[in-house]
């Protein structure tokens, strides 16, 4: 449910950080919660984001969300694809559902693991 | 904060894996498998609902049908035993205490079916309005009651509704007409069945003791399975009375919202003598309507949610009162109340969604309306 790979928010977002790159996303817990996505907004390629700024904003049937941003950075590219298709997000919150990608300047410094993340969502029921 | 009510059938959704959620006071199931694929089942085959945190409220005597017409906003003494009608029941101001069913069971025995999160409010509202008839010597007498904790309430909607129905149930279906009841059987358990619901789809729903809700519950869902009933939580149920435009109560309408601005008055029987409100309407479609209720369809990216400012030219015109992702039409599509002279259909408005005014137009209400 929870990737090794990946570091986690308390806001459930994941970010997986490869050198000065990073790709953000939303966790499984996440999606599950927000059930049926319908929409998604994004932000233009090349904004300065702050830890914790928000990036986003994901819509579901019954709720609204925003997305925060696990690092700062610039935004390099945006998932285009969940435009039209904001169902990948439930489909595969991992790989295809992918939200952003950033050049990374420091990560929130609060990130969780896998296993802690996997704690506090359990905490969260 | 109070502890949650919980329905009859509170271990059948977890037993389902429902997501349950507060509303109205209940613990209730907000979706099973998702809502969109609960939406489309009830559009195309049937959804099965527990709504057992509906309020009812029985009124009994030879003056229950006087004191009715004086609290509601409909004609009550045109029905016939057998017969449901939608009414509002409003405050001296015009506003709106709630809007229920009136289901006429005989000719001194009515049974109101009310908005969960309303129910006690609309019960003291009767009871005032009760004592102060009595204090001023009205010898017609009636009492009432508070029975929801002693009713289930299940609604089965959609398409295949009937044949669904048909296979439990032994009463002549085919026969009874939109917004009329009968009384039958399902697994020997006595079920008041009106062809009524709140999906914009052909339906019943299903009145019966409390305790045997689960019974006949499981009864449906078996006759329905080879159909592709689904349970169908109250997600969907909101989008599928969104799509076809049925008001809800604390969006729609509410104490400062007339049932003129709700586009309502059809349910509003000016013929039938006195009733509350009635003075304070008049006055508003004589000196008009100053705000209507109307559909919104986007013409540019984002959702119009309720709550969000509606703009013409910069200038506030009004606010989204519902507004989802249309799960049959595909759109994102919004209700709302705009000023009166904003009220045109095309019309060219835009939605404030954080921040930013996101364009939309004023479109044909219902969005969706069934085929017959």
């Amino acid at each position: 449910m929870y990737p090794e790979n990946l570091r986690y928010t308390k806001e459930h977002e994941w970010i997986l950080v490869e050198g000065k790159k990073g790709i953000v996303g939303i966790t499984e817990y996440a999606q599950d919660s927000l059930g049926d996505v319908v929409f998604v907004e994004l932000p233009e390629i090349g904004k300065k984001l702050k830890v914790g700024e928000g990036l986003g904003v994901v819509e579901s049937v019954k709720a609204v969300s925003d997305i925060y941003s696990p690092c700062s950075g610039i935004v390099t590219a945006v998932n285009e694809s969940l435009l039209d298709n904001p169902e990948l997000l439930n489909q595969d919150p991992y790989g295809e559902g992918w939200l952003i990608e950033m050049e990374v300047e420091e990560l929130d410094s609060e990130l969780l693991t896998s296993a802690e993340y996997e704690d506090f969502v359990a905490g969260e029921e | 904060m109070d502890v949650l009510k919980r329905t009859p059938l509170y271990a059948k959704h977890l037993e389902l894996g429902a997501k349950m959620v507060e509303f109205g006071g209940w613990e209730m199931p907000v979706q099973y498998k998702g809502i969109i694929e609960e939406h489309r089942a009830v559009r195309t085959t049937a959804g099965l609902f527990d709504v057992c945190h509906m309020g009812e409220l029985e009124i009994m005597g030879p003056g229950a049908l006087s004191f009715l017409q004086s609290v509601l906003t409909n004609d009550v003494a045109k029905m016939e035993a057998g017969q449901v009608i939608y009414s509002l029941m409003c405050y001296s101001s015009g506003g709106v205490v709630d809007d229920l069913l009136v289901y006429k069971l005989d000719e001194e025995k009515y049974l109101l079916v009310v908005n969960a999160g309303n129910k006690d409010k609309d019960w003291n509202w009767l009871k005032e309005k009760q004592d102060k008839q009595t204090s001023c010597n009205n010898n017609e007498d009636f009492i009432m009651r508070d029975i929801s904790d002693e009713i289930g309430l299940l609604a089965l909607q959609g398409p295949l509704a009937e044949e669904i129905l048909a296979g439990v149930c032994s009463a002549s279906l085919k026969d009874l007409r939109y917004y009329r009841f009968l009384i039958s059987e399902i697994a020997g358990i006595n079920v008041l069945i009106s062809r009524t619901g709140y999906t914009g789809e052909d339906g019943f729903e299903i009145y019966l003791v409390a305790e045997k809700t689960p019974l006949v519950w499981d009864k449906l869902c078996e006759a329905g399975k080879e159909k592709g009933l689904l349970p169908a939580g109250l997600g969907a149920r909101d989008t599928l009375r969104f799509e076809a435009c049925l008001p809800l109560y604390g969006h729609e309408l509410n104490e400062a919202i007339t049932p003129l601005e709700a586009g309502l008055e059809f349910f509003v029987a000016w013929q039938k003598g006195d009733f509350i409100g009635k003075e304070a309407l008049l006055q508003q479609k004589q000196a008009g309507i100053p705000r209507k209720l109307v559909g919104l369809t986007m013409l540019e990216r984002g959702i119009p949610r309720a709550g969000y400012a509606l703009e013409k030219d910069g200038v506030v015109i009004g606010e989204v009162t519902s507004g989802n992702y249309a799960p049959t039409l595909s759109q994102n599509l919004g209700l709302g109340y705009v000023l009166s002279n904003e009220a045109k259909l095309d019309n060219e408005v835009a939605v404030l969604i954080r921040g930013k005014a996101i364009k939309a137009k004023i479109s044909k209400k219902p969005f969706y309306k069934r085929g017959r």
